[in-house]
């Protein structure tokens, strides 16, 4: 392997994680203002959390499944990191591959798997219920997700990443979030979706005892609650080539402007995690097949005549 | 390299086929099948194909977890949490298997392949005219239904409108059951709770 992609890849992955850490630290810090504690000092607790949980022992029911409970918990932190290959994280994407849309489709899908196993391997019905949920949620989310990720290629008329975002920094051209709003929030309500963050954090919900993640403990909890750190992260850098204009910005370089983008999306999605009540997934189910999916249907038709008649 | 690759994957697949079988848990065998899956999905990459390669991958994790509930909810153990057996109907099974990979293999044999690089393969296909060379998942297209487009719409048509049918058929619950006989009742009866005001 040559160095330049070596250093492309530690360089990518490097600031997937400062982000997800931040994302971690503000949720931390909201946490702590809500409780009246000081917002400041909660800024360290994911980095304590990392170290109090390394230190751990792992725990093991009995008839517990360990091998795909591991292969769960590793693959949910390798899905998000294999979903930032095609993402441009700073001036370039680690590999910028002609079909990156649907790729990062497929590493994102890969955290159905990797929950159901974890919750599955523990041998828990709290843990089953929880896996249970996040594919019902999943099937909820999916569409509506996949119809908004194959609007911004339509617009673009390509399904690489790093063409769809040089198309909004065309002169004469505007932000794909301009003319198609409703795929760019569906993106995001998705993102929050295979993140099990904020409103649909059930399949992890307090009142199953923790779900999926119940019977975790040690380096496996800290590899699945990492994984939604740097899932939902990776979500949100994702929404920045596809609606937001990629690097296009005025004075700043292209690379800084990504990631401002990319940490405000995060921002706001970590916000919302906190300010939004939970959506059961049955409810969600219903919205999403009745408003969603026909919403995404008319916006991508929109965009495919305006692409026809030549508006972008 | 790629031919490291390819029986890596082939032996991977098989491999892990064999395991469906062999292991003693639903959620296993599932799982075992998906990673068969997989493994399939990459020479697809290989050849160049690198849409469909990744588009089966990502069906296959889909439908093979949708799957895992089913089978789990579908097999006479409690949540399927006890081990069981993963065979059955062992003669037939064993005669199927057989002759489906003997019309298989004689498929993979006797096949007339075009031979040579993409461009040979495309402009010695069935389909005529200059296309891009550079995109085989067009050319594949193209080989596959380019002359039967059409009826390849109006199948896709078909099928889709079949498992709305069978969906609706197989519901014990109709229009009746929740508006009331007279349609008027609202909010509809639903056994869960939906999320559109009702």
């Amino acid at each position: 392997m040559d160095s330049a992609l070596l250093w492309s890849i530690i360089g990518g992955f490097v600031v997937l994680g400062v982000l997800a850490y931040a994302a971690a630290a503000l949720s931390a810090a909201m946490s702590a203002r809500e409780s009246g504690t000081s917002a400041v000092a909660a800024l360290t607790l994911p980095g304590q959390e990392t170290a109090r949980l390394l230190i751990r022992q792992r725990s093991v029911t009995p008839g517990a499944d360990t091998l795909l409970a591991r292969i769960g918990t590793g693959l949910l932190p390798l899905a998000a990191l294999m979903s930032v290959l095609v993402i441009p994280l700073g001036q370039h994407a680690i590999s910028d591959l002609s079909v990156g849309v649907v790729w990062f489709n497929a590493m994102e899908v890969l955290a159905w798997a990797a929950v159901w196993m974890v919750g599955w391997g523990s041998n828990s019905s709290w843990g089953l219920v929880g896996a249970n949920r996040f594919l019902a949620q999943g099937l909820a989310y999916e569409l509506p997700h996949m119809f908004a990720l194959i609007t911004a290629a339509v617009g673009a008329g390509s399904l690489r990443v790093s063409d769809i975002a040089a198309v909004q920094g065309l002169p004469g051209h505007l932000w794909f979030v301009v003319y198609m709003p409703a795929a760019f929030l569906v993106f995001l309500l998705s993102a929050l979706g295979f993140a099990f963050w904020g409103p649909f954090d059930q399949p992890i919900g307090r009142e199953i005892a923790g779900g999926a993640a119940a019977e975790l403990s040690g380096i496996d909890r800290l590899l699945l609650l990492a994984g939604r750190y740097l899932l939902l992260t990776a979500g949100a850098a994702m929404s920045v080539p596809l609606f937001l204009g990629g690097g296009a910005g005025p004075l700043l370089p292209a690379g800084a402007w990504i990631l401002l983008k990319t940490a405000a999306v995060l921002a706001v999605l970590v916000w919302i995690g906190h300010r939004v009540p939970a959506v059961r997934m049955e409810r969600f189910t219903e919205v999403s097949w009745l408003v969603l999916l026909p919403l995404t249907i008319l916006q991508a038709l929109a965009v495919s005549i305006f692409v026809l008649v030549g508006w972008m | 390299m790629q031919t490291v690759i390819f029986l890596i994957c082939a032996v991977g697949a098989v491999a892990a086929g064999i395991a469906v079988f062999r292991v003693d848990s639903m959620a296993r065998a599932t799982l075992a099948l998906l990673a068969s899956f997989i493994f399939a999905a990459v020479p697809i990459l290989l050849l160049g194909l690198s849409y469909l390669g990744i588009l089966v991958i990502l069906m296959m994790v889909m439908e093979m977890m949708i799957m895992a509930v089913f089978m789990v909810m579908y097999m006479m153990n409690p949540a399927g949490l006890m081990p069981m057996k993963m065979v059955h109907n062992n003669k037939m099974s064993l005669v199927i298997a057989a002759a489906v990979f003997v019309l298989l293999a004689a498929g993979a044999l006797f096949t007339p392949w075009p031979s040579g690089t993409a461009e040979a393969a495309v402009s010695g296909s069935t389909t005529t005219g200059g296309r891009s060379a550079a995109d085989p998942t067009l050319a594949l297209g193209l080989d596959l239904m380019g002359p039967h487009m059409l009826v390849m719409i109006v199948i896709g048509l078909a099928l889709f409108a079949s498992m709305v049918a069978v969906v609706v058929l197989s519901t014990h619950r109709g229009r009746y059951d929740r508006f009331g006989d007279d349609l008027q009742r609202r909010p509809a009866d639903d056994p869960v709770r939906g999320g559109l005001g009702k």
